[in-house]
């Protein structure tokens, strides 16, 4: 089964993988900051993943893991 | 499996960019492009000033940090004495098209056998988002606040287009960072160029359109749209110069 | 050995590549346009780098990156052009790049002339481009200096990891005289730089850098770059003093300007009076602790600083002299030079209005 995952530490909510992901499996936490004061992305719908790694090519700050 | 994880070509170093600005997509890029091709060992990179002036804290290699403007100038010195190693320089807009046009122009006109990425975000981001010389027109900037006005600020310079002029240059290529297929063929052409140089061909140049969501004043993937929709059409996408295609037609 | 004659310019170039310099970079301008051109030839039969830049901008910073890979780089200009470089020489200081600059300076400001000149003595010592720093100053009074402080000045900036620069008058680029030249040396006896970004495979990676922006980080480093003058002070201070053991009046000139000044103490003295010459060689360092020697003897009366400026090395010969003697001016510029006998005329005329105080 395909998964992502996120470093949050280093997430600095842009939103990009969520645009990007064709299964909106990623979406932005509407509370949770990390210690930058970003709204992190997170993994909401997890079981949709098929490890395509769009959210992973998107993302600016290297946050994402792919795995399949 | 991992599908996918980051490429021992950039450190551990968390990047300084502002959220959604597509830099550090080119960082990464430009890094698995050297290690796929296995001159991660062989590889010296030169960083500019401008947004990417860290960029030597990100490279996992030998790094010079170049004065504004000067980094083809510093690429040209290291090439010439080690011709066998990689060499690349990473320069902005305002960094190659505006006051290091002349080091540009003339490392290109001399062949030099290094690779330049050059990012094209049409704005001054580092120092607060005034006019590049690649703005659009129209487009605002703190110090063309009304918008770019040809009457008074010219036309942005297209860069690709100006180098397809010389005769030296061996491989010119415009790319974008506006979506995922645009970052895939980025990265080829970027991989496309450093394999030219590991080859010894000559001038190899790919500028990649990225955005600035903090001085465009977007969210994030609003300006990616605007990428897609606007500075393609000033900077439309294409190979500019390909001279292997033109050996493989005399080859044939 | 044997000498041969050689031209000012190219004494300079041989001094370079017989102490391994391999990469040349630089632009024309006059009077120094037989440096490249001597370079452009001979580099190549060496295996060495010779790119002839679209600026003097250019030039300094392929330099950066030459020099900043491992190699013995050097660029020449002259004083508009060394002026055009300042960006770049302070780079490669902050970054501790060592390098060679040659400077042949003619008239200035602006454009000025082509005729020799030393205008470019404060942007020379006092760093001259933004910030605090400096470089190793060696200025040559002949053809076989040239050589000899070109071939040395490698040495020294990769000893203390400083750029060095050769500060020569417009007369040195233009001379010929008899040279004796060092042997040529092996790249192999040049110790390797452990810091160059050179790509070495499979080695911790390396950085050169100029850019320091936490206040925490710059200013040791600062701190460590003044340490580094300091001890270049100590060690490397060089002058040359001409019959000034019981001279009354001591002429001090740095160049050919010095030549003309120990003819001019040779002539004084047929005329009976006492006088002698004092000239660094390096003038940054300043041989501080030669002339305080020179101004305690009781036999001096005052000093005659001879410049091809309206005055620059003259406040170092002061801090140096202490108010301990008088020191006494006379200058000509726009690319004229003082005869002997203009020299002559300035010393006595010193000596005069000292006696009679």
């Amino acid at each position: 089964m395909a998964s992502i995952t996120i470093d949050e530490r280093i997430c600095k909510g842009c939103g990009l993988c969520a645009d990007a992901c064709p299964k909106k499996v990623i979406s932005l936490s509407e509370h949770r900051m990390n210690a930058n004061g970003y709204l992190v992305a997170e993994a909401v719908n997890p079981q949709n993943c098929i490890g395509c790694a769009f959210c992973a090519v998107m993302c600016p700050d290297l946050a994402i893991t792919v795995e399949k | 499996m991992k599908v996918f994880e980051k490429t021992k070509m950039l450190t551990d170093v968390h990047m300084h960019y502002c959220p959604g600005c597509t830099h550090g997509i080119v960082h990464r890029i430009v890094a698995e492009s050297i290690e796929e091709l296995g001159l991660e060992q062989k590889c010296i990179g030169i960083a500019p000033v401008g947004c990417a002036v860290f960029a030597y804290n990100y490279f996992n290699c030998d790094m010079q940090e170049a004065a504004h403007g000067r980094a083809p100038a510093v690429a040209t010195g290291i090439k010439r004495c080690l011709p066998d190693r990689t060499v690349f320089v990473y320069q902005g807009d305002g960094d190659l098209a505006s006051i290091g046009m002349a080091e540009t122009v003339h490392a290109a006109a001399r062949g030099e056998k290094f690779t330049v990425i050059f990012i094209n975000n049409s704005i001054y981001g580092m120092t607060g988002g005034q006019m590049a010389p690649t703005t659009l027109v129209g487009q605002k900037a703190t110090t063309c606040q009304s918008g770019r006005d040809p009457a008074v600020n010219g036309y942005p310079i297209r860069m690709c287009e100006l180098l397809a002029t010389l005769d030296a240059p061996y491989y010119i290529e415009r790319v974008s960072t506006q979506d995922v297929k645009h970052v895939l063929a980025a990265k080829k052409a970027i991989k496309k160029a450093l394999k030219f140089q590991s080859e010894g061909r000559g001038y190899t140049f790919i500028e990649v359109l990225v955005s600035c969501p903090t001085n465009w004043h977007m969210k994030p993937v609003d300006a990616l749209h605007f990428m897609a929709e606007e500075c393609t059409k000033t900077f439309p996408l294409g190979v500019y110069r390909d001279k292997s295609a033109e050996e493989g037609k005399e080859h044939a | 050995m044997s000498k041969i004659l050689l031209h000012g310019t190219e004494a300079i170039c041989e001094g370079a590549l017989r102490n391994g310099c391999r990469a040349f970079f630089g632009y024309p301008i006059t009077p120094q346009n037989e440096v490249p051109e001597y370079m452009s030839v001979k580099m190549p039969q060496l295996g060495g780098v010779f790119v002839q830049a679209e600026s003097e901008v250019a030039a300094i910073n392929m330099v950066y990156g030459a020099a900043g890979a491992g190699v013995r780089a050097m660029t020449s200009s002259s004083s508009p052009g060394v002026s055009l470089k300042q960006e770049g020489i302070s780079y490669v200081a902050c970054a501790r790049i060592p390098c060679v600059i040659v400077n042949v300076m003619r008239a200035g400001p602006g454009l000025g002339g082509i005729q020799p000149a030393q205008g470019d003595y404060f942007q020379a010592t006092k760093g001259g481009g933004h910030g605090d720093y400096h470089l190793i100053v060696l200025a040559p009074s002949s053809v076989q200096e040239a050589c000899d402080f070109t071939y040395k000045a490698f040495d020294l900036s990769d000893k203390y990891r400083v750029p060095a620069m050769i500060l020569a008058d417009g007369m040195i680029g233009q001379l010929m005289e008899p040279v004796e030249l060092p042997p040529m040396r092996s790249l192999s006896d040049i110790p390797k730089k452990e810091w160059a970004t050179d790509g070495r495979f499979g080695e911790k990676r390396r950085i050169l850098n100029s850019l320091l922006i936490e206040p925490d980080v710059l200013e040791p480093h600062v701190n460590e770059l003044a340490a580094t003058y300091e001890e270049i002070k100590r060690n490397e201070a060089r002058c040359e003093r001409y019959k000034t053991e019981d001279a009354e009046i001591v002429l001090t000139a740095y160049g050919t300007v010095a030549r003309i000044c120990k003819s001019a103490a040779d002539k004084l003295r047929e005329q009976g009076v006492k006088a002698g010459c004092i000239r660094p060689v390096t003038v940054f360092p300043f041989p501080e602790e030669a002339y305080a020697a020179v101004a305690a003897q009781p036999s001096v009366k005052a000093f005659l600083d001879v410049e091809l400026s309206l005055g620059q090395m003259v406040e170092d010969v002061r801090l140096a002299v202490a108010g301990k003697k008088p020191v006494r001016f006379y200058g000509r510029t726009g690319g004229n030079v003082p005869s002997e006998e203009e020299i002559v005329q300035q010393a006595l005329r010193v000596l005069a209005e000292e006696k009679r105080i």
